[in-house]
């Protein structure tokens, strides 16, 4: 256990000096008498309108958003778990091992699919496929893959093209960029003949789903593998400028999942938050809306797709396991 | 039972109801722990062989590379231990005796037989888990060494199908049960059933009826029922034995006393001396006490028996004070006493036709012995509202300071002094009167003269 705290504590020292957070923000409730601490992996202006929603329906509630990337959440809520109310993470398999490790409470009767809740303590609550981004401009005279076999083919046929500007998560740093990578090393060998191809184009490495939507949208990268589409279709402003692509033959659905502190202060408030959000009322049109997509949107193929919650998700965060899979993955894509 | 003075210790009935319930209570509580245990074993069993799968699973990824213990841990390790509670997994991965992945605090039991997989459960992270370990030796170009890999998995799914299995064994048990109580209940009645239908039969038997008991009966029961045949037959005897002695006794005194009586009055007419002739009238006087008490006794003897085992016909009260009365005729005239019947056209009573003649003839001998001649006997028999007979004469009737004690034994009263009798009239006439569920009143008349009623 030890060394996987070491690991993880190296790869992200950079980002977790003591209080440093990447977004925090104190949401008041119009007659708020307690304050429900929230640690989560989404960008506050993609959660902001689920949260003021709840605060409509529970006025006596403030709510202190803290946003910090996956993996942080992982480790900063281990450390202080008494921190924390509620956490929230796209970061399944660490979700699941906080779970298994004991650090989430029973909602015993809180009615949820069995696919999307694990332990009756850690509920996913929406649906968001990794998917392939591209600048519309750039692949006007393009093929648009709709697969990774057809993506392999078009980088090998135009690699002048696509020189150095391919972008994907560093899996290194990014808890969901390592989710989605290992469950697309699972299910298919063309993910590491991808990357193989990705790594000899200089494949450029980002730490969060932001960045890199900026950057294809000014047009430094004109592909991004592996993104979450929600998060591209989230900047409206951009959306002449990029286009989401699903890919066919293996598509990953993530759940956003979001479990009750054990040491939590405010049990019984938690779970009404959390009540809220498995209900997916929040998704419901309003005057603002969240680009998530709530499980309503589950449709037979989809559902197929969703990363399961199971006690396997937990045999990537191994230690040996990771060092195996990082190494593979640091020949293949940075060479 | 109780009231007839029989000391009761238990019931056979309660006693093998309780023995059949206890038994059955148990064996039911028994067959749910052998159920729930048996259960136990199997359900630990099949999480047991999961547990072992997956850490085969782990020990044969592991490989040495470069001098490097390198273990690719397969999905499946994992994936296979999903259980519908989704139990919690603990895993660690010792190169000899240091944790290289995994939980670092959970320990591995001792390493005494490091090939074969060992289980124990035990508590880790404050939860009951059940543990799995195995080892194996890696042998790499310049290297040999233990890899070991230890899972251990919380039981959550486990207790839950116990608790299923628990409440099923627990209906079952539940249906056994009661299964089991209606069998015995029924087992219970159909074995005291014999001893209830002899008891039955025995009772409903006449007075008369002493014959040995000839239904089939259990075996058990043949011992009890040989000796109440053994004991009925004794007492058919010995109530036959009394009936002859009775007779027997009659016929044999009455006659040698008539005899002896004949022959002192022959004796008297032959005798003139005047103090010769005082002593044989005393002499004859005697004999007709002696031989008044032998047959009062024996009547009285008679009736006690009969009045034991009382057989009842339908008897006809004015037919038989009429022949009483037309029998004694002869003796009425030499007395000059009148006796006249009142009687309703027939009075049926039930009853023994003897015993009633014996009374009938006692009260009339009563009021011909205590009222003076040329008096009149009156001899009343009624129907209604009961049957009755009643007997008046113009005596001086009873004295009031007596009456009380007359019907007993050899008592007689002070009017009587001189007149012959033993004593045992009325003890007869009463006795009767008790056997026939009736009763004696004894008083007097308002004109004066005695008034004895027989009432049924
Ligand atoms: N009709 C009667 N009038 C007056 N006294 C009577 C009458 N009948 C009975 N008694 C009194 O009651 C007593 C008891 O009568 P009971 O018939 O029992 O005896 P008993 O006549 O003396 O002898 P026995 O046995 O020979 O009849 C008599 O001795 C007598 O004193
Ligand atoms: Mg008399």
């Amino acid at each position: 256990m030890r060394y996987f705290y070491i690991l993880i504590c190296c790869l992200w020292l950079s980002v977790t000096s003591a209080e440093e957070w990447e977004e925090q923000k104190l949401f008041k409730g119009s007659s708020a008498t307690q304050t429900l601490r929230l640690l989560s992996s989404t960008d506050t202006s993609v959660f902001a309108p689920v949260i003021e929603k709840f605060l409509l329906e529970n006025p006596t509630l403030n709510i202190h958003y803290f946003v910090t990337s996956s993996a942080t959440v992982y480790q900063r809520f281990r450390t202080s778990p008494d921190q924390f109310d509620v956490v929230i993470s796209s970061a399944m398999d660490l979700q699941l091992k906080l779970v298994n490790d004991g650090f989430a409470n029973q909602v015993e009767d809180l009615l949820h699919p069995d696919w999307a809740q694990w332990r009756q303590s850690l509920f996913g609550f929406t649906l968001e496929p990794a998917s392939i981004v591209v600048n519309k401009a750039a692949f006007a005279t393009l093929p648009k893959p709709q697969s990774r076999q057809q993506m392999i083919e078009i980088l090998r046929t135009n690699p002048a093209d696509f020189q150095g500007k391919i972008g994907t998560y560093d899996v290194r740093q990014s808890g969901l960029g390592y989710l989605f990578a290992t469950q697309d090393a699972r299910a298919s060998e063309s993910y590491w003949r991808l990357m193989e191809i990705m790594g000899s184009l200089d494949t450029r490495l980002y730490c969060c789903s932001g960045d890199m939507i900026e950057d294809l949208a000014s047009g430094s990268i004109i592909i991004a593998y592996n993104v979450l589409g929600s998060y591209a279709m989230a900047r409206a402003d951009l959306a002449d400028k990029i286009e989401v692509l699903h890919p066919s033959e293996f598509p990953n659905t993530m759940m956003r999942t979001a479990l009750i502190a054990q040491e939590t202060r405010l049990p019984q408030q938690a779970e009404l938050f959390l009540r809220y959000l498995t209900s997916s009322r929040w998704s419901e049109p309003g005057q603002t809306e969240t680009p998530l997509p709530s499980l309503r949107t589950a449709s037979e193929n989809t559902r197929r797709s969703i990363i399961s919650l199971e006690p396997g998700l937990m045999i990537f965060l191994d230690r040996l396991k990771r060092r195996l899979f990082i190494r593979e993955w640091e020949s293949a894509v940075i060479q | 039972m109780n009231s007839s003075g029989i000391h009761v210790s238990g019931s056979l009935r309660k006693r093998l109801a309780v023995t059949l319930i206890g038994g059955v209570t148990i064996l039911t509580v028994l067959l749910f722990f052998v159920i729930r245990n048996y259960a136990t074993q199997i359900a630990q069993q099949s999480q047991d062989s999961i547990l072992r799968a997956s850490v085969t699973s782990i020990l044969d990824a592991a490989t040495i590379r470069n001098g490097d213990v390198v273990l690719d841990i397969p999905y499946a390790a994992f994936s296979m231990l999903s259980t519908t509670t989704d139990d919690r997994i603990f895993y660690a991965i010792y190169q000899d005796d240091t944790v290289i992945s995994g939980y670092e605090n959970l320990d591995i039991p001792e390493a005494s037989a490091r090939a074969e997989s060992r289980f124990r459960t035990i508590t880790f992270m404050q939860v009951p888990v059940r543990q799995v370990t195995a080892s194996r030796v890696l042998v790499g170009a310049d290297l040999q060494t233990h890899v070991t890999a230890t899972i251990a998995q919380t039981q959550d799914s486990l207790s839950g199908t116990l608790n299923r299995i628990s409440r099923n064994a627990a209906i079952f048990g539940a249906g056994f049960f009661s299964l089991a109580v209606l069998l015995s209940a029924w087992v219970t009645s159909t074995t005291i059933g014999p001893l209830t239908r002899l008891a039955d039969s025995v009772a409903r038997r006449g007075p008369q009826d002493l014959s040995p008991v000839s239904k089939p009966v259990p075996s058990e029961m043949v011992p009890l029922v040989s000796s109440l045949n053994l004991l009925m037959a004794r007492l058919d005897r010995s109530f036959k034995q009394s009936e002859d002695f009775i007779a027997e006794a009659a016929h044999r005194v009455r006659t040698p006393i008539a005899t002896v009586r004949s022959h002192a009055e022959m004796t008297l007419q032959r005798v003139d001396k005047e103090e010769n002739r005082q002593a044989l009238r005393s002499m004859i006087r005697a004999i007709d006490e002696t031989s008044r008490a032998a047959g009062q006794l024996l009547d009285h003897a008679m009736i006690t028996f009969r009045a034991n085992q009382l057989e009842f016909h339908d008897v006809d009260l004015v037919q038989i004070a009429q022949e009483i009365v037309l029998r004694l005729t002869p003796i009425t005239e030499m007395k000059d006493v009148e006796l006249r019947l009142d009687v309703d056209p027939s009075v049926k009573v039930s009853g023994d036709p003897i015993l009633i003649q014996n009374v009938v003839r006692n009260l009339i001998d009563n009021a011909l012995k205590y009222s003076p001649s040329e008096s009149v006997i009156e001899i009343e028999v009624r129907g209604t509202p009961t049957p009755r007979l009643e007997v008046r004469d113009q005596g001086p009737g009873f004295l009031y300071d007596e009456i009380d004690t007359l019907t007993d034994r050899f008592t007689r009263g002070r009017n009587a002094t001189g007149v012959i009798g033993s004593g045992l009239g009325l003890t007869i006439a009463r006795d009767v009167a008790a056997a026939h569920g009736g009763k004696l009143t004894i008083g007097n008349n308002l004109a004066g003269g005695a008034c004895v009623t027989f009432i049924f």
